[in-house]
């Protein structure tokens, strides 16, 4: 990619750019000149790295929407042999924002499903900037039951701002189609692999989300809102969007820490839009890697896998009930003793209440 | 997510009196603009009774309603939300859950157990969209995945009623977001073993709750000009940049797009989850 718009915090590697440039300009360069040019080179090198490894959440955004980054048609051409893409949802339309077909990759048969945000006008204009309508989810869960079916691993490939906030979408049932792929997807029985490769949008991208092996690009982020969005609900103001981006806590290093993701995938240096084919290349490793070791699974093993793997999200306090926090609460239980006790003895997933409970209820309330 | 249909409400606003039923002898009934008698609106289950209007019922309330009395039995009452980003806007987080927790005698925005209704038994959700506008973080995700595996277990019909106006809960950042996809894949559970869930909207619905179990009802009914949808009215008026149809994203505009079974008035709504429950379960 030469020529790449650079990201305002890549200023000081322009400017070091700019100088090298100056001096390889020269047609009969001093051994002096020979020299600078060769330790401006390490140290453009050197910054790039530097400030790539220091990205904040919000320059990591940046990276993640630029607009020179790889994306699904890209992967489609530069990781998989061969691709014959599958349009029918069955029901509405062809949404361009999600691309689903089979798929080689190396000597595996793969059913692919990624989003598309757009490479130019054209592009973005179809597919809606990557904002998918509820025809796309729906033709997502057609072609993975059809995987299922014929026992073919599924790729999911996530590029989204979020699913698109429309009329019509509203109309077609956006939530319920959504809803519907977080609920089949947790069922399908074939290995499911997802990688979120810029823009992880909320539900939008969830709804091609469930799998067994979940991973994110180095530099792309994956959020319950984008930061503008966030920004505008609790900082009344879009302009905040970089502490919002901060606060959520949705960079590829803070996913594999709260355990949401089961691998980073590094990106080239200076980001994923400079070289697209190392990109690629490097996808490609972390998927037949993954793919591999998720085929050797027992068929009966994976979906409790995959239960288990969402099952255990999520941070939170059980303690036994204090009465003096919540009075309400303890009001009301007051006078029930037995359901009381039962909830201060249950430490840890806790079992329904005793079946004397529930009798003693039942013969209270029959009508 | 946080698809927020309404401004959310600042440290100043948030008095009880911006919640619910309002505080004070009168109240005025945003829909019909009567003024009426506060105790005549509770007598209703919350309804206004010159034109009906369905004021917010608290969680407390709801189980009173529609549970046979004294039946109700509390589960994971003893779980607590906590702050695992160090999250912060104007206000922390943490700061935020207990005003919050003070405010409405609530320790989350999930209420769920079981009980019997006109006998029968079943278990119950609730999120009361008192609490961070009935947003779901992990709490409340863990809450009703219990809920939904022990009635899994128990062979029991679920019965959640939802009312966010807030979806998954933004401070609590992507752990929301996949309580979305950790109540599903209890809910597919559930319906593999053959479970009924009804699923019952209130005002209002949105987000990344009813894009996940609140869509997925057998049953799926609606209390009337409840606000259900995806993404909250402004952030599609501000995309689209037209003014939206008139009676967008209710529950009526739900029912006729195909999403919704059916409207229940409050006072219905025992009678209406008594008889699905005895035609759907033995």
């Amino acid at each position: 990619m030469p020529n790449v718009p650079p990201l305002p915090f890549e200023r000081p590697v322009v400017e070091l750019e700019e100088t090298l440039s100056k001096l390889e300009a020269i047609l009969d360069p001093s051994p002096d000149d020979q020299d600078a040019i060769r330790k401006l080179r390490t140290s453009i090198v050197r910054k790039r790295r530097e400030i790539f490894d220091n990205l904040d959440a919000w320059e990591t955004v940046k990276v993640a929407r630029h607009l020179e980054r790889p994306q699904t048609l890209d992967y489609i051409e530069l990781v998989f042999d061969e691709f014959v893409e599958l349009h029918g949802d069955r029901a509405f339309g062809d949404d361009r924002a999600i691309v689903t077909g089979f798929a080689k990759l190396d000597e595996y048969k793969v059913m692919f499903v990624g989003q598309h945000k757009g490479r130019n006008l054209k592009e973005r204009n179809e597919c809606f900037y990557g904002c998918a309508h509820p025809e796309g989810y729906r033709k997502a869960l057609e072609k993975m039951r059809m995987a299922a079916k014929f026992g073919m691993p599924i790729i999911c490939l996530i590029d989204t701002p979020g699913a698109y906030p429309g009329v019509g979408a509203e109309e077609r049932g956006q939530a319920y189609t959504i809803a519907l792929n977080l609920r089949e997807m947790s069922q399908l029985n074939t290995p499911i692999i997802c990688v979120v490769i810029g823009e992880g949008g909320s539900g939008g991208a969830l709804g091609i989300g469930i799998g067994d092996h979940i991973a994110v690009l180095q530099f792309a982020y994956y959020s319950v809102i984008s930061p503008e969005g966030c920004a505008g609900i609790l900082w009344k103001h879009v302009k905040h969007a970089d502490a919002a981006a901060k606060a959520l806590r949705f960079t590829s290093k803070d996913l594999l820490a709260f355990g949401i993701v089961d691998e980073v995938i590094p990106e080239p240096l200076g980001g994923a839009h400079r070289d697209h084919r190392g990109m690629a290349a490097t996808l490609k490793g972390s998927l037949v890697k993954a793919l591999r070791q998720l085929m050797a699974v027992p068929a009966d093993k994976l979906l409790d896998r995959r239960y288990e793997k969402f099952r255990k999200i999520g941070v939170f306090e059980e303690q036994a009930v204090e009465v003096a926090v919540d009075e309400v609460t303890a009001a009301e239980r007051a006078s029930e003793d037995a359901a009381n006790e039962s909830n201060n003895k249950t430490d840890g997933p806790a079992k329904p209440t005793p079946a004397a409970r529930g009798s003693a209820a039942r013969a209270r309330s029959s009508v | 997510m946080a698809s927020a249909p309404n401004p959310p409400v600042t440290a100043e606003q948030a008095g009880p009196k911006k919640r619910g039923v309002p505080e004070g002898l009168w109240i005025r009934c945003p829909d019909c603009k009567a003024t009426i008698f506060r105790k005549q609106v509770e007598g209703l289950l919350g309804l206004c009774p010159d034109c009906g209007h369905h004021f917010y019922v608290s969680s407390r309330d709801r189980i009173r309603q529609l549970l046979d009395e004294d039946s109700f039995e509390e589960w994971d009452a003893e779980l607590r939300p906590c702050d695992p980003l160090g999250f912060a806007d104007k206000r922390p987080y943490a700061q935020r859950l207990v005003e919050e927790q003070k405010k409405t005698g609530l320790s989350e925005a999930c209420v769920s157990g079981r009980g019997y209704l006109r006998g029968r038994p079943l278990a119950l959700g609730i999120t009361d969209s008192a609490f961070i506008m009935g947003s779901m973080g992990s709490v409340v995700g863990e809450k009703l995945t219990r809920a939904i595996e022990r009635a899994t277990q128990s062979k029991l019909p679920m019965v959640i009623v939802s009312g966010s106006g807030g979806g998954a809960r933004m401070h609590e950042g992507i752990l929301s977001l996949m309580q979305m996809g950790k109540v599903c894949a209890a809910l597919a559970r559930f319906h593999e073993a053959g479970g009924l869930f009804v699923s019952v909207l209130t005002n209002p619905t949105m987000g990344g709750v009813a894009a996940s179990f609140a869509s997925l009802g057998d049953v799926v009914l609606a209390e009337p000009k409840a606000l259900i949808g995806f993404a909250g009215p402004r952030v599609v008026e501000a995309t689209v940049k037209q003014t939206l149809p008139e009676g967008f994203q209710t529950s009526e505009f739900l029912l006729k797009h195909g999403f919704v079974d059916r409207i229940v008035r409050r006072p219905d709504l025992r009678g209406e989850l008594s008889r699905i429950i005895d035609y759907c379960c033995r």
